[in-house]
């Protein structure tokens, strides 16, 4: 038993020590909201936050996380920079097939909590490891840069 | 016919010269040339004159079984990663060893009678791993290890031939080598050998402590640790002069292991170096890639902790020797803050870093996935020639300790050598103690090396 | 089994409300319906709805359901539909709420496929017409019901918002009230569709109704089912094409704690466990070998060289005018042949699909582009008739034609049939990429003649694999491949002779499939960058020497001309740095792309700047249009950039993203997208970007460094000007 502390709740999950969080939260949690997409941290689908960073879910052994708060896209729009990025994402009609866009928010959900106010360097360097498929990419600049602004 | 003999005549000719130079030569400096355990200085005695037990299985070694004796000294001596391809049967041979005048393939030995050894006898085996000479009389190349293995034991070299018995016979015959004139002509080897090959047994060290000399047989007779980390002479023949102070291996930089601080690994702990040996990592040193990472995974994992420490112990002892170019690693992790730190010329080594990279190793070198994976602190990262970095870019690497096992990715296919040069000169610049200047140029004949 | 999509509270006020409360979380006023359907709690349609067509159901709460009969996979068809049934219908709009369609090709068959089919940019195209009859007949029969209610004559009332208003205006009747006596009245023949002009939802950028749940992770994907009791599976079918299983030694998977049951098929093996988990692990420990069979020594130069000897050969001619053949003789002539590679789709949802056979039933949950397929190729696997396999359509993390395909059902149905309880089979992106059904390698043979500044002479020879034949044969008809001389046989420009060609030919071992784009990806690709060649030849700048032969299309010409104004066309760039156009009429939009890009001297490229025109006519949701070009450009440009799948000994020799590439945000510029106002019916818009992406790119390159290149990927090392040191 690996008692983990997953969006402020404790749960214990009966696996091995090496399988990584994404399919504890998927499979045995039922947390499906985070997303595999390559399984080799190459496209950031499974993005979640442990103590608020952004952490690649897929190679991240869920027995190395500890007492470290894990944060999904199920919680994140409890956090002031998760739900101003999930409007943002609204008001500019960022998503398209939306498969990628769990990665993508909490990737700028951790950029605005380090960075309130980032430039397009920013940006680049914190939103590149995310793939988009459906090519998104330009609205998700835009949508962060109305985040920052947003009240 | 007649047209020919001219040129089979000039052949021969050059033929003579390029002998006769290249005896000259070395036989300059041969007498000068130490061996291996020269550096100790040591009084040596013959084996039996020793009471320790530097050879065999290790003391403590409960299985009696003899099958199970000559695998663990099959491994010891790291046998199957030159015997094997890539996805290939193990021991059937065919490994390509790229050189810059040919190709050599590893030969099967498997003990299919047509194909492998299954029909040689002990003295032959014997001549072979001792003395590089095969059952046809045929010298072999020095790629193969015999200079090393000369040191084994009788006893020991058949244990391994009677491992080898057991395994599965595979009728599998590798291609033949390439190699250019003159270098195909095997007798040349002969004088080779004669020079570089003293084809004596190990002979234990009186003034030195059992683990000690222990050490030095898994050392120098097995794991032919010199093979790599030793640099050679222009024949070829590892500069124990310069012993363990880095080699090459197969296009990768094999480090300097000796006490040298910054160069080599002076400042590792002894437990640094059971870790890195005994599982391919240690925490702030780094993880073995690469033709250590083989080594590792195929030899040092079988071995005992008993014998670990013994070759803890006997490099220990191996003087410190520096290598210009290489700083003594930087610890300190770079700014989580992409911003911060490396200048503008490397912007588009950033851009491949932050798409590719920074998911895994983090802007900070300090990966959040796997200790493994951490940049920070390792030689590979404070190395100038950005050598091994390039070849992981390239080829990927895993590292794999029983169920656990971390992987990069192979990205040479979809990259192209300016990109790569690009984010290995970024690496080093960001996480090294100084940054590295790799070409484009460079990268395509790391490439054409596999 | 109905699913109830998404559903809007009746109190529901606007979705900004919605979004000042941020109640995401807690659902707010958006309840999202997804309820699972498991087998038992299957559906949630009222009782006493009335349902007078095979989109529309309302029941007494005025609840107007509308049923989805194209799939959602981010081109926001779900938000269009809707707002066509919704604006005939005169419904409420905060009170829609959507449902995906059961499989049937019956009721909801593309008009133009005559299947259930979402592709081709065919949608709205197809539905435009049928949706908008289906939602004014329900509005007559509902205003004629009001109107017997107050014994009036029916044209003195109105519909809006939901209501029935008569001609004072005082008595309202609500839809909920009148759909018992509405049910009662004979569907209209032919109802009046309102005038463009009283359109009240379409061509507004109304919010899309699938997004509220994407940002939140409630939104269900296939690959997001958990129906009780289901196993994970992952599964390995022979790397090489055709291959079969010999022997397996699973005594190490067996080992691997989770892993329940190792499957073995002819072609595939597959590991169940408790979690996604053991299942890899499992499969990593399962010692297999392959009777590789007769593709094991293919190779990519055995394809190349196939195809360019069957380019060599007249194929069927599929369109002709004047005399090519004397024309070509006539003016300069240019001669040029183009190379496309093959490529894989990699959705970012990898191939899965979760299946429980049972006892005479089978159950399937599966994001499908044609999901009626996936429904009979159970039934065929199974032997159970139709009606006994229920399918459940989800949300697709990624279709660009992927989806349009069925083997992720059929394999995980055969997996299944071996398993006791359900089967959630989820492909790992290796298996995605390698056993994908991948665009086809193309070979186009062109000749043109050119005379005082104009096209006098055109032949065009297209060769490449068929798709069609295999996905819908009946259309492949005398020997022609309709979708592969698409774009091509029509081509805009005013060519008095010219000549098309198709030559079909299979590629050797490699199964091929549509791809986003489809024929005209190849086709714009080449004629575009040819026409650049031509005007290059003649001396006279791009976008002027296509404005020439633009004469009989006005749409298109206004495209290019508003391409090249937004774009500052003739303006001066600095060194290395050019612009290049293309211009295209595909999927019945028109569209012209101008990319602009800077190649270092090492033959890196930048991409500075995207600028496309759109005249896709009347724009249902202009914003979607928006949003389907900027994508579908950088999906064009990722794969002219990178996108290439190559065979070594029968397998395909990419895996993941790190050797199959993407562009990323770091790459990308900004990509203006304006629209052109049009009165005709609607374009498709799906793939139209990933169509102009390449030529555009092409053309730039050339612009920037003198070099042409006929073959894609770019190749950067032709770019270079100076050698790596
Ligand atoms: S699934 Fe983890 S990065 Fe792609
Ligand atoms: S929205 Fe489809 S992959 Fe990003």
């Amino acid at each position: 038993m690996i008692t983990l502390n997953i969006n402020g709740e404790s749960k214990d999950v009966d696996a091995p020590a090496d399988m990584p969080l994404l399919w504890v939260l998927r499979d045995l949690l039922g947390l499906t909201g985070t997303k595999f997409g390559c399984g080799i941290a190459q496209c950031g689908a499974c993005t979640v936050h442990i103590d608020g960073a952004p952490v690649r879910s897929c190679l991240l052994p869920v027995g190395s996380i500890g007492q470290r708060k894990v944060t999904t896209i199920e919680a994140v729009g409890a956090t002031p920079a998760g739900a101003k990025v999930q409007r943002a994402w609204l008001d500019l009609e960022v998503i398209q097939c939306g498969y990628c866009q769990s990665g993508q928010i909490m990737s700028a959900a951790a950029l605005l909590t380090s960075k309130p106010s980032p430039d397009d360097a920013d940006i680049d360097a914190a939103m590149a490891g995310n793939i988009c498929r459906c090519g998104t990419y330009v609205r998700i600049r835009e949508a962060i840069k109305q985040a920052a602004k947003s009240a | 016919m007649r047209r020919k003999r001219p040129s089979m005549l000039k052949r021969f000719g050059v033929l003579v010269a390029v002998v006769a130079v290249i005896g000259l030569l070395v036989l300059a400096w041969y007498g000068t040339r130490p061996g291996p355990f020269a550096f100790a200085n040591t009084k040596t005695v013959a084996l039996d004159q020793y009471n320790g037990h530097p050879t065999g299985v290790p003391a403590d070694f409960k299985d009696t079984d003899p099958i199970a004796r000559g695998r663990y000294l099959t491994e010891a001596a790291d046998c199957k990663s030159c015997h094997t391809t890539e996805g290939g049967k193990p021991f059937a041979g065919g490994r390509a060893f790229k050189l810059p005048f040919g190709t050599l393939y590893s030969p099967n030995i498997t003990p299919d009678r047509d194909t492998g050894i299954g029909a040689w006898t002990d003295a032959e085996f014997l001549k072979a791993v001792h003395q590089g000479v095969d059952r046809e009389g045929e010298r072999l190349y020095p790629a193969f290890p015999y200079a090393a293995y000369t040191y084994l034991t009788d006893a020991d070299v058949l244990a391994i031939k009677g491992y080898l018995a057991t395994i599965a016979p595979i009728a599998h015959t590798p291609p033949k080598n390439t190699l250019a004139f003159p270098f195909n002509q095997r007798w040349l080897m002969a004088i080779w050998s004669g020079l570089f090959n003293p084809n004596d047994r190990f002979r234990p060290a009186s003034d030195k402590s059992p683990e000690w000399n222990r050490g030095a047989y898994l050392a120098e007779a097995l794991a032919h640790c010199g093979d790599c980390h030793t640099p050679r002479n222009l024949l070829q023949a590892l500069d124990n002069k310069q012993k363990f102070a880095g080699g090459d291996a197969e296009g990768w930089r094999a480090y300097n292991i000796t006490a040298d601080a910054n160069a080599g690994v002076g400042t590792w702990s002894d437990e640094d170096l059971a870790n890195y040996l005994a599982n391919g990592h240690a925490a702030g040193r780094g993880t073995a890639s690469g033709p250590m990472a083989e080594a590792v995974n195929l030899s040092f994992v079988r071995l005992t902790p008993g014998d670990i420490h013994a070759m803890v112990a006997y490099l220990r002892t191996v003087p410190a020797i520096e290598s210009s170019g290489l700083p003594s690693p930087k610890n300190v992790a770079a700014s989580t803050d992409p911003k911060q730190g490396v200048a503008a010329e490397f912007e588009h080594g950033k851009l491949i870093f932050a798409g590719a990279c920074a998911s895994c190793h983090d802007w900070s070198g300090v990966s959040p996935l796997s200790t493994e994976a951490t940049l920070t602190g390792t030689r590979a990262v404070n190395d100038p020639t950005a050598t091994n970095i390039a070849q992981v870019i390239l080829h990927g690497t895993e590292w794999k300790v029983g169920t656990d096992s971390i992987a990069m990715p192979a990205f040479g296919a979809a990259y192209d050598d300016r990109e790569i040069a690009a984010v290995a000169n970024y690496v080093t610049a960001r996480f090294g103690a100084k940054a590295s200047s790799i070409s484009a140029g460079d990268v395509r004949k790391l490439r054409e090396m596999q | 089994m109905t699913e109830a999509l998404i559903e809007r509270t009746p109190h529901s006020a606007s979705r900004r409300a919605f979004l000042k409360t941020g109640a995401a979380a807690t659902g707010g006023v958006l309840l999202f319906g997804f309820r699972m359907p498991f087998a038992g709690a299957a559906g949630d349609k009222p009782s006493a709805a009335f349902a007078p067509n095979a989109f529309i159901r309302i029941d007494r709460q005025g609840v107007v359901t509308l049923i989805m009969p194209q799939v959602e996979m981010g081109q926001g068809v779900y938000t269009a539909v809707a707002m066509i049934l919704a604006e005939e219908l005169d419904a409420n709009w905060d009170k829609v709420t959507l449902e995906h369609a059961p499989p049937s090709d019956k009721l909801y068959g593309n008009p133009v496929f005559g299947i259930q089919v979402t592709g081709n940019s065919n949608s709205i195209r197809a539905f435009w017409t049928p949706l908008r009859k289906a939602g004014a007949s329900v509005r007559a029969m509902l205003v004629e019901a009001a109107a017997r209610r107050w014994k009036v004559e029916p044209t003195t009332c109105r519909a809006e918002n939901g209501e029935v208003i008569d001609a004072s205006g005082s008595r309202k009747l609500a839809y909920g009230d009148l759909i018992d006596d509405a049910s009662r009245i004979e569907p209209p023949k032919d109802p009046t569709l309102k005038p463009v002009s009283e359109f009240k939802l379409i061509g507004k950028p109304l919010k899309r109704l699938d997004t509220p749940d994407k940002v939140n992770g409630k939104a269900m994907y296939g690959i997001d089912v958990l129906p009780p009791g289901v196993k994970f599976a992952t599964l390995m079918a022979c790397p090489v094409f055709g291959g079969k299983v010999a022997h397996v030694d699973d005594t190490a998977a067996k080992a691997v704690p989770g892993v329940r049951q190792i499957v073995v098929l002819d072609d595939l093996v597959a590991v169940v466990g408790d979690h996604m988990w053991a299942a890899k692990q499992g499969l990593a420990a399962l010692d297999v070998s392959w009777d590789e069979g007769a593709n094991a020594a293919i190779s990519s130069a055995d394809v190349w060289a196939q195809i360019r000897a069957a380019s060599e050969k007249t194929g069927v001619v599929a369109k002709t005018a004047g005399d090519a053949a004397h024309a070509l003789t006539q003016g300069e002539r240019l001669d040029a042949a183009y190379e496309v590679p093959f490529l894989a789709h990699a959705t970012m949802e990898p191939m899965n699909c979760t299946v429980h056979v049972r006892q005479g039933e089978c159950e399937v949950w599966v994001g499908s582009q044609v999901i009626a397929r996936a429904q009979s190729a159970a039934a065929k696997l199974t032997g159970f008739p139709l009606e006994k396999v229920i399918v459940h359509n989800h949300l697709i993390g990624g279709g660009f034609g992927r989806r349009l395909e069925v083997d992720m059902v059929e394999k995980a149905v055969r997996i299944a049939q071996k398993v006791d309880s359900p089967v959630k089979v989820v492909w790992t992106r290796e298996e995605d990429i390698r056993h994908d059904v991948y665009r086809p390698v193309y070979r186009d043979v062109l000749s043109a003649s050119v005379a005082d500044g104009r096209i006098v002479g055109w032949s065009y020879r297209i060769t490449g694999s068929s798709i069609i034949a295999r996905w819908l044969p009946p259309a492949f008809t005398k020997g022609i491949d309709i979708d592969s001389i698409d774009s091509a046989a029509d081509i805009p420009y005013d060519i008095p002779n010219l000549n098309v060609e198709y030559q079909r030919d299979e590629p050797p071992a490699v199964p091929t499939g549509f791809w986003r784009g489809v024929g005209p990806n190849n086709n714009v690709f080449a004629i575009e960058s040819f026409i650049d060649e031509l005007a290059k030849k003649v001396g006279k700048d791009p976008v002027a020497f296509r404005r020439d032969i633009l004469t009989k299309n006005p749409r298109l010409l206004a495209a290019v001309n508003l391409a090249a104004e937004k774009s500052g066309w003739g303006t001066p760039l600095p060194p290395r740095v050019g612009r290049g156009i293309a211009a295209q009429v595909a999927f019945a939009s028109f569209i012209a792309t101008v990319v602009e890009v800077g190649v270092d001297e090492d033959g890196e490229i930048t991409l500075r700047r995207v600028v496309s025109a759109v005249d896709t006519g009347i724009a249902v949701n202009p914003d979607t249009i928006v949003a389907q070009l900027q994508g579908g450009i950088i999906f064009g440009l990722t794969a002219a950039l990178y996108g290439e799948i190559t065979i070594d000994k029968g397998r395909v020799q990419q895996s993941n993203f790190h050797d199959y590439r993407m562009l990323r945000i770091n790459q990308v510029p900004s990509i203006e997208v304006h629209l052109i106002a049009s009165g005709e019916a609607p374009g498709g818009i799906g793939e139209t970007g990933t169509t102009a992406g390449p030529p555009a790119l092409g053309n730039a390159i050339y612009a920037a460094t003198g070099v042409r290149l006929r073959r894609l990927p770019i190749d950067r090392t032709a770019l270079a000007t100076r050698k790596p040191t």
